[in-house]
């Protein structure tokens, strides 16, 4: 990636323009239960879950190159943990998702460690594999429903607040600090000295070797990292959902084909892309999810148009022809 | 004797896998890269089948050729007009335009047949079989799954080894840059491999309709089987596909001995439990 432009007059106040722009827009969403009514809510709340997971997915793929299908594993053990860690072990809700997250993160060193002995696609697929062996055995587990899953119990929901407002706003608030977090956290680790590893090994793994990146270590931290922020979703998701079964859990095209589809259309390997893919992808599904599968299969469509029109996607093209950024990551010599 | 009769089947078992699996390992080896949508095509085949035989009454083995003949035909195109373009280095496009034919053909056979499990009925072939003893006995389908399995590997490993078109296709695989510079067209020999892999698709595909009941959603497992089935032989590895077919065959088969429940478990496991000891399979090539 070459250096970011900062002299350029035009570039940088449009991008400070766009800053103050997406400042505005999360300051509205902070207040969002001020304003927003129930629905909105709960679509804002679904908003900051796939932001959170996209965010997560693109760090993994678009700045480490190590292409998952298999991520819904850990919203899946992120749910099913939060819900064992609540019901069984009585942990208040609100640390029991965190604990899931640390545990997922725990199980992921061992899983990691298996799905980094293959390559490329055949990583990919692996991931898949390993995925498929959790919503396998999660249906095994009678404790916790077997194959047609289990509810949260009531008295544990009402526990988060006593009103159905005031649980919703608690609710709001969570996805809200996990999906907002997970850019800034994204943001923060691109500014630091693990970014400026990452973005070698985005540009050239082997070059980034050869100038003394541990890769396969950064890698490998980056995917505990996204187990982890991908598993405390998933907790988040299913305290919204209130129920949990493995195929919904486990789910592959929810939780890393739409993901997926999310970064490659908003551009993969940039914090923007995510960002943007998220705003589409939602703005589509408003439209269109009423088409049942006619939506999928323009989803399918969409994606493919995306690799032969322009595999950067809609940020990549904006930043080839521009030089804006909104999380600016590059450090300039004037 | 039921466990015996549980590797028995499950070694014939592998011989459905290694079908499913064939394909794929032709296509990686020739052009490195992996068809998500794999296990799709395999049901695409299926119900091509069921439709062509139950649906429009052709005789069966009209069917099985103009079945073997659209996904040939199929296969040659769709890597000429589309999958070349995006081949290279980067690993992305080509995963996620297979992984978008992966959703668009699940939701087109769910359009098209809605979402009933449906099967081929084979007649004598499904329940006629070669008792050998009072546990175990051999059908003659699962006996012919494997004669097929066997029978395309080998003309595979004929193929590659022993005419000019495998030699080009080799050599492709050897390196892709030079092929080119001796008279080669790279568009061309890769089509050409898909087109070859898309008739072993076929192949499965047929047997699969008459092995079990499949719905638009059975593409994915099938396509994990196959890539276990790859990894376990041994990537490059053609007749090690096969062994790999039939350990995770006899894994699945020995696992819904122990509970019904386990068996795919029990096949991610030994699969997984494989890669941790060898890691690059049981007859490594590459």
């Amino acid at each position: 990636m070459t250096s970011m432009d900062m002299t350029q007059g035009r570039g940088i106040s449009v991008s400070v323009v766009l800053r103050l722009v997406l400042l505005a827009v999360v300051a509205g969403l902070a207040v969002a239960p001020v304003w927003a009514g129930r629905s909105d809510l709960r679509l804002l709340m679904e908003v900051f879950s796939f932001l959170a997971l996209a965010q997560m997915w693109n760090l993994l793929a678009g700045y480490t190159g190590l292409i998952s299908v298999g991520q819904q594993a850990f919203v899946g053990l992120g749910g099913y943990l939060f819900f064992a860690l609540a019901m069984f072990a009585g942990l208040p809700l609100l640390i029991a998702i965190p604990a899931a997250a640390i545990a997922t993160a725990v199980i992921a060193v061992p899983t990691g460690w298996i799905a980094f002995r293959l390559q490329g696609p055949y990583f990919a697929i692996g991931t898949w594999v390993i995925a498929e062996v959790f919503r396998l055995s999660a249906a095994q587990i009678g404790a916790l429903g077997g194959g047609s899953g289990i509810s949260l119990p009531v008295a544990l929901a009402k526990s988060l607040a006593d009103s159905r407002g005031g649980r919703e706003m608690v609710m709001y608030y969570i996805a809200f600090t996990i999906g907002i977090a997970s850019v800034l956290m994204v943001w923060g680790l691109l500014r630091s000295k693990w970014g400026l590893a990452l973005t070698a090994i985005r540009d050239s793994e082997p070059a980034a070797e050869a100038m003394g990146v541990a890769t396969r270590r950064v890698k490998f931290m980056i995917y505990v990292l996204a187990a982890f922020w991908t598993s405390l979703t998933g907790g988040f998701v299913f305290l919204q959902k209130l129920r949990i079964t493995p195929d919904a859990a486990f789910s592959l095209n929810e939780w890393t084909a739409f993901v997926i589809f999310i970064v490659v259309i908003g551009g993969i390997g940039s914090i923007e892309g995510p960002v943007i893919g998220v705003v589409i992808f939602f703005a589509l599904r408003e439209v269109a999810s009423d088409w049942g599968t006619w939506y999928l299969i323009m989803m399918g469509g969409i994606a493919i148009a995306v690799m032969l029109v322009d595999k950067r996607g809609v940020w990549g093209a904006i930043r080839a022809r521009t030089n804006l950024s909104i999380f600016p990551v590059t450090k300039v010599l004037d | 004797m039921v466990w015996i009769n549980a590797i028995v089947q499950g070694v014939l078992l592998g011989g459905l896998y290694a079908l499913f699996a064939a394909g794929l390992s032709l296509m990686f080896g020739v052009m490195r890269f992996i068809n998500i949508a794999h296990g799709d095509f395999i049901v695409t085949a299926a119900y091509l089948m069921v439709a062509l035989v139950t649906g429009l009454a052709v005789h069966p083995a009209v069917a099985v050729v103009l079945v073997l003949i659209a996904l040939t035909t199929a296969g040659y195109v769709n890597q000429r007009i589309l999958l070349n373009r995006v081949l290279g280095k980067d690993i992305l496009p080509p995963i996620l335009v297979t992984f978008g034919m992966s959703i668009i053909i699940q939701n087109a056979l769910l359009e098209i047949f809605s979402a009933d499990s449906q099967r081929l009925p084979a007649g004598w072939l499904e329940t006629g079989s070669i008792v050998l003893s009072d546990a175990v006995a051999i059908g003659w389908l699962p006996l012919l799954m494997f004669a097929a399995a066997v029978a395309v590997i080998g003309g595979l490993q004929l193929v590659f080894y022993k005419t000019p078109l495998g030699r080009m296709l080799r050599a492709t695989s050897d390196d892709p840059e030079i092929v080119p510079l001796m008279g080669g067209n790279n568009a061309h020999i890769f089509a050409i491999a898909t087109a070859l892999a898309s008739l072993v698709v076929g192949v499965a595909g047929i047997f699969l309709a008459m092995k079990t009941n499949f719905d638009p959603s059975a593409g994915p497992a099938r396509l994990l089987f196959a890539f276990e089935a790859v990894i376990i032989g041994g990537l490059g590895s053609l007749w090690g596909t096969l062994v790999g077919g039939i350990v995770l065959g006899v894994a699945q088969t020995l696992g819904a001995q122990i509970d019904a429940g386990v068996q795919i478990l029990a096949g991610h496991l030994v699969f997984l439990a494989l890669l941790v000891v060898r890691p690059r399979g049981l007859f490594p090539k590459m």
